[in-house]
């Protein structure tokens, strides 16, 4: 089956979803996503950041559809044509979509272990707007601990349904869901549950936000001054196969492997994660590539001077006053 | 006098019971239909009599129907409904409060025509009493034989049953409508597949409005052209209107479609007019997601056409000038009503309601609310009526289900046509007092 993706074609297999042909094209024209996973099944569809607009339904029918999709849930037809970031009209829907999730997300990046590294942080460096319009009091809940080594940290989370669905399909006994409804909604387990079993870590790294952090690194260090290392052990468990983030040769902290999406390539069970934090239990396989698009390498690489002016021109636009020409 | 074909016998003692029901030629649908047709007969009448479906999408039923997929060895559901919970529409509870064996008759009839063998009436929350009435009613089908095994000594056997639901807005939507009935959170599906191939527990459902299933009966008995010929166009038949606000007579009103208006407001046989003597001054026309329109613009479509109750009529024009049927909740607004506050009151059901699963919807329905509240509080700036448009826009279109539209059109309707009203109170600054809704629901703002 044709699609035709901001202008490029690619052949792929039927039921193949918009977003798994953009990103078999490339991440120029992929679009983002904060609650799709591709190992989980019946994720996506909640976040609506990977709308995009579909100006040929197919080749037997080439009216356009009336609304976005969202790329992650639709399958394409023979002969679509998508369009992604060439759409003006889409990246203002998309912005629209990105000021949702951020009116109710607290700015405690400079507090919050996931900076860095998170997806939230990127999507709103990508498709936000430097001044927000909301001007209430920000949602906010007590911090809660589900089970002894995860931190659920509900005021950041963006409801993406995914350590739902981690739950739900690669452990069995179910205690974790989403109680409450609407801007009330919070993740959550069942009265005086926890999650317990060998592979309940995992909610942690498919977590786009802060919401979910590992209690074994909360405040240890900035995901940037550690170094990531692909490493393996023998594990009963699961495949041994790891991420170990060092600093000198401490290990902070383990996760699973993530791929070029930021999506776990094997899960990993609790016992590589927490339980092994030597150096010496671990055969070191070399550096981890780390995709350098996040918010912090925009400042410490490439795009630094670009990035000033970005800067210079929103802050123009908002009235502010040059720093130097400052009273 | 119009003709009436579902509640005509509203007024007769007893008529909630079988023996009544049946005196007055009730169950002669199912008679006809299992005695003297095949299923596909039955799909071809409703067809034939252009029936739309009354919920608010206004959807052909027989199109429905007929995309009904129907593989080997998979049972196929009916499910009516019943949860009725656009604000302003209340005409499904008054049809099975007082008739409910025309219910109970149409499922059969419509189950026939499917092939289900059982069918769901899901039932929301708040309509517990309602749910009583209408067990009772299967409870009365099933002894005379209507319900059960081999109704009528043919070999079509159907059992009905009534699920009460927690009492949700998002209920409503046939998919969140089937989550919650096999048991789970009532959060909408993401379509495709759509119910027709994948609903009940996987297997392919037809879910319609309480009053296209009691509709069914009268096109069965005097046939699917016969219908056709009542209304006008497209828009065939007769539907049941909710009609309230500041009228005379508000109540239920079973109307020919093609009815002008203005004579459904003015005349005595159904609204009676503006009560007090006053000016009408806007009209929410299908239930409180619709866009509201402003009298000149309800009475008359903006080509000067007098506009008539028929999905056509009423949509003409577009959102620009026009509205839509909906589900036939008829809000009336008089002269000394306050836009805005009822734009609030709209606007806070929907963010109550939403289920928040998708962030459009869960973030913006809260925003709009709060945005709103500083209208009434008397601190808003003339900004916030951009703003308040801009949101609204932000989510229409980009939800999983209808809600982000249900949410975002009145807001969007209100602004178009009364942004005076809004900009008039920015400038003002005077605090309106709706102290009564923080008794009832807290409202963070």
């Amino acid at each position: 089956m044709k699609v035709t993706i901001d202008g490029k074609e690619i052949d792929v297999p039927k039921g193949t979803t918009i977003l798994q042909a953009a990103r078999m094209i490339g991440p120029e024209v992929a679009p983002p996503a904060m609650c799709y996973y591709t190992k989980l099944k019946t994720s996506g569809g909640y976040c609506r950041t990977c709308i995009v607009k579909v100006t040929q339904g197919s080749t037997a029918n080439p009216n356009p559809m009336p609304k976005p999709v969202a790329s992650c849930r639709t399958e394409i037809m023979d002969g679509m044509v998508v369009e992604n970031f060439i759409s003006p009209d889409l990246l203002e829907a998309r912005k629209g979509v990105v000021e949702f999730l951020l009116i109710n997300h607290p700015l405690d990046c400079p507090v919050c272990d996931q900076a860095g590294e998170c997806k939230l942080q990127d999507l709103g460096y990508e498709n936000g707007s430097a001044k927000t319009r909301y001007e209430f009091k920000r949602r906010e809940y007590e911090m809660i601990d589900i089970g002894d080594k995860i931190k659920l940290h509900m005021t950041r989370c963006i409801l993406c349904y995914r350590c739902v669905k981690v739950c739900d399909q690669i452990t069995d006994n179910r205690v974790h869901g989403v109680v409450h409804r609407g801007d009330a909604s919070e993740i959550s387990t069942y009265i005086e549950k926890i999650i317990d079993n060998d592979f309940s870590g995992n909610v942690i790294d498919v977590c786009p936000v802060g919401a979910l952090t590992d209690k074994t690194f909360r405040f240890k260090q900035r995901v940037w001054f550690t170094k990531p290392v692909e490493a393996h052990r023998k594990c009963t468990k699961c495949s041994g196969k790891t991420r170990v983030w060092l600093k000198g040769d401490e290990v902070l902290r383990v996760t699973a492997r993530k791929d070029q999406w930021d999506e776990v390539e094997e899960f990993i069970c609790n016992e590589c994660r927490y339980d092994h934090k030597k150096t010496s239990d671990w055969t070191i396989e070399g550096p981890s590539h780390v995709n350098r698009h996040s918010v912090i390498s925009q400042n410490h690489y490439e795009h630094l001077n670009d990035l000033k002016l970005q800067i210079l021109k929103q802050q123009k636009a908002l009235g502010f006053m040059e720093i130097n020409k400052r009273p | 006098m119009g003709r009436k074909l579902l509640i005509h016998n509203d007024k007769v003692p007893g008529i909630h019971s079988l023996e009544v029901y049946r005196a007055h030629g009730g169950y002669a649908s199912v008679e006809k239909a299992l005695k003297t047709m095949t299923p596909d007969q039955v799909t071809d009448e409703v067809k034939k009599s252009g029936l739309r479906g009354r919920g608010g999408a206004g959807f052909p039923t027989g199109l429905k129907w007929s995309f009904l997929a129907k593989p080997e060895g998979v049972p196929r559901y009916l499910v009516c409904n019943a949860d009725e919970s656009e604000p302003g529409t209340f005409k499904d509870r008054y049809l099975m409060e007082i008739i409910p064996h025309a219910l109970i008759e149409g499922m059969i009839t419509s189950s026939y025509a499917l092939g289900a063998k059982t069918s769901y009436i899901y039932i929301r929350g708040e309509y517990f009493y309602v749910a009583r009435i209408v067990e009772k009613a299967i409870a009365e089908a099933y002894e005379a034989g209507w319900l059960g095994k081999n109704i009528l000594g043919t070999d079509f056997s159907h059992d009905c049953y009534v699920q009460v639901g927690g009492g949700a807005y998002i209920c409503g939507e046939e998919t969140a409508l089937l989550e919650s009935l096999e048991g789970k959170r009532g959060n909408p599906r993401i379509k495709p597949p759509f119910p027709a191939v994948a609903g009940l527990w996987g297997c392919p459902t037809v879910v319609n409005n309480v009053e296209t299933i009691a509709a069914v009966c009268p096109i069965v008995n005097m046939g699917g052209e016969e219908y056709a010929k009542i209304g006008i166009g497209k828009s065939t038949g007769t539907k049941l209107i909710s009609a309230s606000g500041h009228i005379n007579k508000p109540g239920v009103y079973e109307i020919e479609l093609g009815v002008p208006v203005e004579e459904f407001i003015y005349s005595e046989e159904y609204c009676g007019g503006i009560r007090n003597g006053k000016k009408m001054k806007a009209v929410v026309a299908g239930g409180s997601s619709v866009p509201i329109l402003p009298t000149e613009l309800i009475l008359k479509t903006a080509k000067g056409e007098p506009r008539l109750m028929t999905y056509e009529s009423l949509g003409d024009g577009g959102f620009q000038t026009g509205t839509m049927l909906g589900s036939g909740g008829f809000i009336v607004m008089d002269e000394d009503t306050s836009i805005v506050k009822n734009l609030f009151t709209f606007t806070r059901f929907y963010h109550h309601e939403s289920c928040g699963q998708c962030s459009p919807c869960r973030e913006g329905t809260g925003w709009m609310e709060k945005i709103l509240k500083k209208f009434l509080n008397g601190t808003a700036n003339e900004s916030d009526v951009e703003l308040l448009w801009d949101i609204q826009s932000k989510i229409e279109g980009k939800t999983i289900c209808p809600l982000g539209e249900a949410a975002a059109w009145p807001v969007a309707a209100a602004i178009r046509h009364f942004k005076q009203e809004f900009l008039d109170i920015a400038k003002s600054k005077k605090f309106v007092d709706v102290s009564h809704y923080d008794k009832l629901y807290k409202v963070r703002a």
